[in-house]
């Protein structure tokens, strides 16, 4: 690395710094506080990037805090540019990436070259030993909300059998299905969870016919895991079965069979984040929770949700707040092995390591 | 391009055929300058009647672009980081064009030849210094590169299967190909949210070019152009593919070793490609994963017709492009627009460069008697 960039930097902070401070003293001005987000995809993808943007949009309503935002930036050296840009062209303190692959190495390294600037990423990937302390992550356990889903779901099917689309087998989509399936055995142990693996993000085309072919096959309940659900959701509101949502809000999606969706609520770290920047204070590093701290939800009830079912999820609402555990030990595996051997807390780390899925899935990971 | 005349002597006759073969050549470069800037205009003027339909100021626009992409010395640098992977993908594009092949298989290429790079650098870590190594990896990146596309000239070659096609499907499945591996037997299994191989560590990363923030994959693939346009231009095989791809029949009925002109091209392509795919892993990534498949084989598409396949052209519209998208971030943050508008630029752009296509020869200007070979 030169001097140039650096020197640059300091050059173009400073002028920032004098132009918003001028005739305010020492004490920064109100609105001096710039927010940078990038997103992977549109802001508008009913998935993933558009619960970050409602947050982003919550955010800008705080007074004195300024967002900027980047929709459609690939996990390249694209991502590490326009986090740059912001930070050189509109004087952003505070830099949210909020796609898995910006971490490493594109914010590793930002967060050693700009060491004035904050740096927070959506995962749980920060290590304190390994990683620059202008650096954090931030993530929601979504499971909780997909487990709320499970409850309301078991009480949506008649025929017992619910589908699952899910994109990669890996640790955080199993642990979704596992919860979402131990939620579904809290309210209707005999219900079946059937779930089919694109393989990939966002395939369209295969999560089009992974929904069909649920339906086909006698499910009346249809959820995913995969980067935008818009399909999944429309093509199930089609053929007339319910929906869980993922993500963000589908809830217009699917007018008359929406029951409820696993949302994050990026909104309560985003301000808190906000909130520490505008006092000066130092920013957590590490900022993980659920229904507990207020950090994932529910979509709105839609008119797929019956009496019942809202009764039940609500109830699961509660105890999830009072930190009831959903990983309650031994649990079996789809297979007949004890995998989970002990009562896991909600926010255990164990729940990142994910390989199986629990008995009463339908399904395989290889 | 006109033939080469060598200087024979010094007969005035001969200087005087110079001197007028010398304002034929300026005369007839002229217009590969002038029709684009013209063309360039004109995608800013509708750009700007769009703008002023949309209630936004062109000015502010076109302000935001020159700043966002080239106004001070990081966006400079931005652009020309992003131009770096462009300038080979586009000539993977541009040197089977020159024999008259339509080859749209770059993406497949530039993916494994950043995934072989990657795979052929695990076994060596700690053990072989950096230099050697990387040089390694380049090697491979650019042979599988060269092997991949290759398969489709040999098609073509071998069998008259259609290159285009080909090659297209054939970089489906490379992607395909690389995430078995990647999700499979090479999978980093520390690294378990996002399959991915092995990291070859920082101490075997690619620098930066000294004095700057851009890797030199930058410099690499400007040599790259230029060396190509050497070939293509100045030698007896860059003469005998530019005559294939006048007429491969007329090519045939010469003598001329049309098979082994397209096997070349097509391996040249591909080599090109797959150095990107080297640069994107050393450079960049520092693995293989997911990530490589950023379109940058898509988008040199783009980058060498607009270029004409013209290697050295392709340097300059790469640069343009790469200042193209990283302006792109700013106006969507200072203006409130979404990511579309610059596409819709870039989209408008194409359409009245490659529309300008037929404006060629046209225009008496750049006419001369008595000169009409062209190719």
């Amino acid at each position: 690395m030169t001097k140039l960039p650096l020197s640059r930097r300091r050059f173009l902070q400073v002028t920032a710094a004098g132009i918003a401070s001028a005739g305010a003293g020492v004490a920064r001005a109100a609105d001096n506080v710039t927010i940078g987000i990038v997103y992977v995809g549109p802001r508008d993808d009913f998935g993933w990037n558009q619960a970050h943007a409602v947050a982003a949009k919550a955010l800008k309503q705080v007074p004195g805090v300024k967002v900027v935002e980047e929709e459609n930036v690939p996990e390249t050296d694209a991502c590490a540019k326009s986090m740059e840009s912001m930070i050189n062209l509109d004087g952003a303190e505070l830099i949210f990436g909020t796609s898995f692959g910006y971490f490493d190495p594109f914010m590793i390294d930002l967060a050693k070259k700009y060491a004035n600037v904050e740096f927070r990423h959506a995962a749980a990937l920060w290590n304190a030993a390994k990683h620059p302390h202008n650096l954090g992550s931030y993530f929601g356990y979504l499971n909780q909300a997909h487990y709320v889903d499970g409850v309301a779901a078991g009480l949506s099917t008649k025929s017992n059998k619910i589908g699952f689309v899910a994109a990669k087998p890996i640790a955080l989509v199993l642990n979704n299905i596992n919860s979402f399936t131990l939620g579904v055995k809290r309210t209707n142990p005999h219900a079946a969870v059937q779930v089919i693996f694109t393989g990939e993000w966002s395939l369209p085309v295969r999560e089009a016919e992974a929904a069909n072919a649920f339906v086909d096959a006698g499910c009346d309940v249809v959820t995913c895991h995969v980067d935008g659900p818009k399909v999944v959701i429309e093509t199930a509101e089609k053929r007339g079965v319910k929906t869980c949502g993922h993500n963000a809000s589908q809830a217009p999606l699917a007018p008359k069979g929406f029951i409820t969706g696993a949302e994050y609520k990026w909104e309560t770290i985003y301000k808190r984040f906000a909130a520490n920047l505008a006092k000066g204070e130092k920013l957590p590093n590490e900022v993980v929770g659920g229904y507990e701290s207020d950090m994932v939800q529910n979509t709105a009830f839609g008119a797929g949700a019956s009496e019942e079912a809202r009764s039940a999820a609500l109830a699961a609402i509660a105890d999830l707040k009072a930190k009831k555990p959903i990983y309650v030990g031994p649990l079996k595996d789809n297979k007949g092995k004890v995998v989970v051997d002990k009562t896991y807390d909600n926010l255990d780390p164990f729940l990142f390591q994910i390989d199986f899925l629990l008995e009463g899935v339908v399904g395989s990971i290889t | 391009m006109t033939g080469v005349s060598e200087p024979i002597g010094v007969l005035p006759a001969v200087v005087a055929e110079e001197q007028r073969d010398l304002s034929v050549r300026i005369r007839r470069n002229a217009e590969y300058v002038v029709i684009p800037l013209f063309a360039l205009a004109a995608s800013v003027v509708l750009f700007s009647l769009f703008l002023i339909a949309i209630g936004k100021s062109p000015l502010t626009f076109f302000a935001l672009v020159e700043r966002g992409g080239f106004g001070t010395a990081f966006s400079l640098q931005n652009t020309l980081q992003r131009s770096a992977p462009l300038i080979l993908t586009a000539l993977a594009v541009a040197i089977p064009a020159r024999l008259g092949l339509i080859m749209i298989g770059g993406e497949g290429a530039l993916v494994m030849g950043g995934f072989a790079a990657a795979v052929s650098a695990i076994p060596l870590l700690g053990h072989v210094p950096p230099l050697p190594t990387l040089c390694l990896m380049a090697l491979v990146g650019v042979f599988v590169g060269a092997g991949w596309v290759g398969i489709a000239g040999l098609l073509r070659y071998a069998r008259g299967v259609n290159e285009t096609i080909a090659s297209l499907l054939l970089t489906y499945i490379g992607i395909a190909t690389m995430n078995f591996f990647v999700e499979g037997s090479f999978r980093d299994i520390s690294n378990p949210n996002k399959p991915s191989t092995k990291p070859i560590g920082e101490a075997y990363m690619v620098g930066k070019i000294p004095g700057t923030d851009v890797h030199w994959g930058f410099a690499v693939g400007i040599a790259v152009a230029i060396a190509l346009h050497i070939l293509m231009t100045r030698t007896t095989f860059g003469f005998a593919a530019r005559m294939t791809g006048g007429s491969m029949r007329a090519a045939q009925a010469q003598g001329l070793p049309v098979g082994k002109l397209i096997i070349a091209c097509t391996m040249i392509a591909g080599g090109c490609a797959g150095l990107a795919g080297f640069f994107e892993v050393a450079a960049i990534q520092g693995r293989a994963n997911a990530s490589l498949i950023a379109g940058y084989g898509f988008t040199g598409i783009l980058v060498s017709f607009l270029a004409r396949h013209n290697a050295i052209a392709i340097i300059f519209v790469a640069i343009l492009f790469g200042g193209i998208v990283a302006s792109g971030g700013l106006v969507q943050r200072r203006m409130d627009m979404p990511d579309a508008t610059v596409l819709l630029l870039q989209g408008l752009t194409f359409v009245v460069l490659l529309v300008s296509e037929t404006l060629y020869g046209r225009f008496k200007i750049f006419q001369v008697a008595g000169a009409a070979d062209r190719t």
